[in-house]
């Protein structure tokens, strides 16, 4: 019944607004078509300017009020590079932006159809091309120059002292496995992936052995961290919207980030005024029907807080010893490769 | 016969030979399966229009999940019970709503409608043609694209789901049936219906170009043609070289799925169970498929440009600003569009060095794109602007063509990317820059061809309450989104209630879904306008209604099967010849000859 009213009530006002057009134009065929030409240009080009007038003021007001809200501030080092590269590209982007809009909106209102009106034969200029042509190469070179600049030192190699960690996605969450103290993963090897080693890890290596799985990451602030990102079954993505940091996680292959983290979750929820603010980690690539649910806590601490909480943190192999002894037997020739 | 016309369209083609030809038509050889350029062209409109409304439908049903994700909704489950449980959407069709109004949008209709609706009506008319190069062809490549959606709109009614992995269709989700339900039947349908309207494109963009390259009448050279007839060239370029690295991706994808090869799968785990699939590469896939789908954008935005070109030179009253630069520009961007592909692919582990090659060329590509807009800025710059719904459409593609542009240079670099990929912002461009801009090309089109089309007027009243609602609303569903990209929100997530950081701008997509209904239902205007007119609209008198200069509006106002009744038109000019002297009408036709004075005023300007 409700459905019924709502599609009623839909159908009257597409007839309404049919009978006034079906009416405005039994009353211009009395016009000349000329005079009709130039009162849709009139009255149109007018309300294109205001409409034009409206969406600045709308996008001029939005962008005021909300820029705080909306360019959340950034907890990773790179996250600054990345805004001020967002900064000049905004610059230069609205300024284009602007001009041609009211260039647009204004010539539309000036040059309107009149019938005594009369265009003016212009059909080319190289000089002005040329202008428009060489002007933006130059700009963009800039931006170009800078943009890579930046991305090659976002992608630099993660410094010795980096704390690396592995994130391994699969449907619908995450493995984050810790070097330990010797700050060396153990190495995956595909082959020893089953029910009871998910993630294939060759737990008889050395390096293994003071590796641990943890629930959520905990990371010290101002230490560099590189993050091995792998997936079990389809691709992910490791994303980290606070600290600008996104990467595939593709089966198959390990993709790498390294950053450092600049603000802690205590300053962060003082920042935000928020005692119950979390960094979160998410997936940024479709990975089936519970993709919009892939969460992980994200804690950055002093390195003192960090040094503590790792220190109580047990191996893998000390919680879980059964899984190595049903480990499917492993040659020596594979273990080398692995660490390979 | 049909091609007994084209075959002699260089001889003398008799008035009553082509007059005969029109008795022997039945139903069924001239509505259904007609081998009439025009015809074909019509068909390719109207079945556009029904997927238009059917991906729009879907983006208004998943949008009004993100607005109230808490909510039920009986209603909407009463009219798609298979979809919803417990009267709220499910997340898995969802994810299928989103990957079908991908695939209906990008494919359905800004490809196959756009330029199966445009390319046929407009080559042939404006280079002087009495059809296309092979009509017979023409009929399949249409045939092709209607039982290509027949095999997608099965796919909508299968019980294990549409394909849900996207439009991109990424493996391994794509590629494995334990990973999604959508990706069993649902997407062996969606391959193979891909297959077919890959089938379709090229053959129609084979008869595009050979009836460009051979069939212009006398006097038209290439230098001579519309800009509308240079951008449907260039597009279907793109189409012939991109769609097959599409097809192989896609083959590729069926051998993995069902013949157990693995050249997009290596080392899985899934479902407790590791697969013996090894050494392919997931991103393998992701190349090929965005080397079609770069290009891809092009093939959807030439088009418009071309039209909105045409359409603002005509309106002003003006010569195109720049008729040789537009060409070069378009050049420009088709050889550019090709290399531009892996700027998608900035997040998925490529390599930095490959990575800052791809952010060179792509922001290299704003420089013709640039250019064009200035050219179609100088182009209304002291004009005698006709406000009409097909130059009100051109203009509004103006504007969001910039606004969806200037986004591009920011998401191009690379840099900018690790912080954008794959939010909102990203929908907010590519909607504003591919989906609302050549949409904004379309309508102006269908709005200035629609006398010829169909010998009569839409109602001009209607079509401005259409423009200005559209062109308001486009911008308050998609401005809102770049704010929402820059604060971190990712796209294709069902709900962002489950995460504090996304959730926080409830309010913005309550506005964009408002935003976004009422768009949708003005689209009904169109709609309504487009198949009223056609049997009601006010009559065309003219036969060049809009004293346009191109060789469309030499043909009678309801012209037969070859165009022209009589000979073919010669051409003695370019199509540009708006308020050329200071006395007399404000146009020359492409068909005047050239006079003593201008041939002098030529000279003169040459030396």
């Amino acid at each position: 019944m409700q459905l019924l009213l709502i599609f009623l009530a839909i159908v009257l006002v597409f007839v309404v607004i049919l009978q006034v057009a079906k009416a405005t134009e039994l009353i211009s065929v009395l016009k000349t078509e000329d005079e009709y030409r130039e009162d849709t240009s009139r009255s149109n080009s007018f309300w294109l300017i205001v409409t034009g007038v409206f969406l600045l003021a709308f996008i001029i007001a939005t962008a005021v009020t909300s820029v705080d809200k909306f360019l959340p501030p950034s907890a990773s080092e790179h996250g600054n590079w990345i805004q001020s590269m967002i900064n000049v590209t905004l610059f230069f982007t609205g300024v284009v932006f602007l001009i041609t809009h009211i260039l647009l909106f204004y010539f539309t209102w000036k040059y309107r159809y009149k019938r005594s009106g009369k265009a003016y034969y212009y059909p080319d200029n190289n000089k002005l091309e040329l202008a428009w042509t060489v002007v933006p190469a130059i700009v963009l070179t800039v931006l170009v120059a800078m943009g890579i600049d930046k991305w090659f030192k976002i992608f630099a190699d993660a410094p010795e002292e980096a704390i690396r960690i592995e994130a391994t996605a699969k449907q619908f969450g995450w493995y984050i496995r810790y070097p330990g103290g010797d700050n060396k993963l153990g190495p995956r090897d595909f082959t020893l992936t089953n029910q009871e080693n998910e993630l294939g890890v060759n737990w008889k290596n050395d390096a293994s052995k003071d590796d641990f799985l943890s629930d959520e990451i905990v990371l010290p602030v101002n230490v560099p961290v590189s993050v091995n990102i792998a997936a079990l079954d389809v691709i992910h993505n490791f994303y980290l919207p606070e600290f600008r940091l996104m990467m595939d996680a593709v089966p198959g292959i390990t993709t790498k980030f390294w950053f450092k983290p600049t603000i802690t979750t205590a300053k962060m929820r003082e920042i935000k005024n928020d005692p119950e603010f979390d960094y979160e980690l998410a997936c940024n690539q479709l990975c089936g029907s519970g993709h919009w649910n892939m969460k992980k806590k994200v804690t950055i601490l002093s390195e003192e807080e960090y040094r503590a909480w790792a220190a109580q943190q047990k191996p893998y192999l000390e919680q879980n010893p059964p899984q190595v002894t049903e480990q499917p037997v492993v040659n020596d020739s594979t273990t080398v490769t692995a660490q390979l | 016969m049909a091609t007994t016309i084209i075959q002699e369209h260089g001889a003398e083609v008799s008035v009553a030979e082509v007059g005969h030809h029109h008795h022997k038509e039945t139903f069924f050889t001239k509505y259904v399966f007609s081998t009439d350029h025009k015809m074909i062209a019509k068909q390719f409109l109207i079945t556009g229009m029904a997927w238009a409304v059917i991906g729009g439908l879907f983006s208004v049903i998943f949008r009004v999940q993100l607005a109230w994700p808490d909510e039920t909704f009986p209603m909407l489950e009463t009219l798609f019970s298979n979809w919803f449980d417990e009267g709220r959407l499910a997340p898995e069709a969802y994810y299928g709503l989103v990957t079908m109004h991908g695939t209906i949008m990008v494919f359905f209709v800004l490809t196959a409608a756009l330029s199966g609706t445009f390319a046929n009506m407009l080559i042939p008319y404006q280079i002087g043609a009495r059809d296309m190069a092979s009509p017979l062809m023409n009929a399949i490549s249409y045939w092709l694209f209607f039982i290509s959606g027949m095999v997608m709109l099965a796919s909508l009614f299968l019980p294990t789901g549409m394909a849900s992995g996207g439009w991109t269709i990424y493996p391994p989700l794509s590629a494995l049936p334990q990973a999604s339900p959508g990706s069993g039947m649902g997407m062996t349908l969606w391959l193979i219906s891909m297959a077919i309207f890959i089938g379709s494109t090229l053959i129609g963009g084979i008869n595009y170009i050979s009836t460009v390259l051979n069939l212009r009448t006398k006097g038209m050279t290439m230098f001579r043609m519309p800009l509308t007839v240079w951008a449907l060239f260039f597009t279907a370029i793109i189409g012939l070289l991109s769609f097959p690295v599409l097809l192989s991706a896609a083959v590729l994808l069926i051998f993995d799925r069902h013949l157990h090869t693995s050249f997009f799968l290596s080392d899985i785990y899934i479902g407790g169970q590791a697969l013996d699939y090894s050494g392919g590469s997931a991103i393998l896939f992701q190349h090929l498929f965005w080397f079609l789908g770069h290009p891809e954008v092009y093939i959807v935005i030439l088009p418009a440009m071309g039209m909105v070109s045409e359409i603002l030179a005509v309106n002003s009253r003006k010569p195109i600003f720049g008729y040789k630069a537009m060409i070069f520009s378009i050049l420009g961007i088709t050889v550019l569009g090709f290399i531009v592909w892996a700027h998608h692919m900035f997040m998925t582990g490529l390599n930095p060095f490959l990575g800052s090659v791809f952010v060179l060329f792509t922001l290299m590509i704003a420089v013709p794109s640039a250019v064009k807009v200035f050219n179609w800025l100088t182009t209304i710059w002291r004009g005698n602007i006709k406000i009409t719904p097909a130059s009100i459409f051109a203009l509004g593609f103006v504007s969001v063509f910039i606004s969806g542009g200037v986004t591009g240079i920011w998401l191009g670099n690379s840099t900018i990317d690790i912080q954008l990929h794959d939010t909102y912002f990203v929908v907010a461009h590519f909607h504003i820059v591919m989906g609302i801009a050549a949409f904004f090309g379309m309508f102006a089109g269908v709005y200035h061809w629609f006398p010829k089309m169909f010998g009569r007027f839409m109602n001009e009243q209607l079509a401005y309450i259409h423009f200005f609602v559209t062109f308001i609303g486009s911008y308050l569903i998609f401005w809102p989104m770049h704010y929402l990209g820059m604060s971190g929100v990712p796209r294709r997530y069902y709900s962002f209630n489950e995460f504090k950081a996304f959730a926080q701008y409830n309010d913005m997509n309550v506005l964009i879904t408002v935003a976004a209904i009422i768009v949708f239902f003005v689209q009904f205007l169109f709609v309504i306008n487009f198949f009223y007119s056609i049997y009601k609209g006010r009559k065309v008198t003219d036969p060049n209604p809009w004293k346009a200069n191109t060789l469309e509006w030499t043909t009678p106002i309801n012209p037969g099967h070859g165009n022209w009744p009589g000979e073919l038109p010669v051409v003695h000019r370019w199509p540009y010849d708006y308020s050329k002297f200071e006395d007399g009408p404000d146009y020359i036709m492409q068909t005047e000859p050239m006079t003593e004075q201008e041939k002098q005023m030529e000279l003169n300007a040459k030396h």
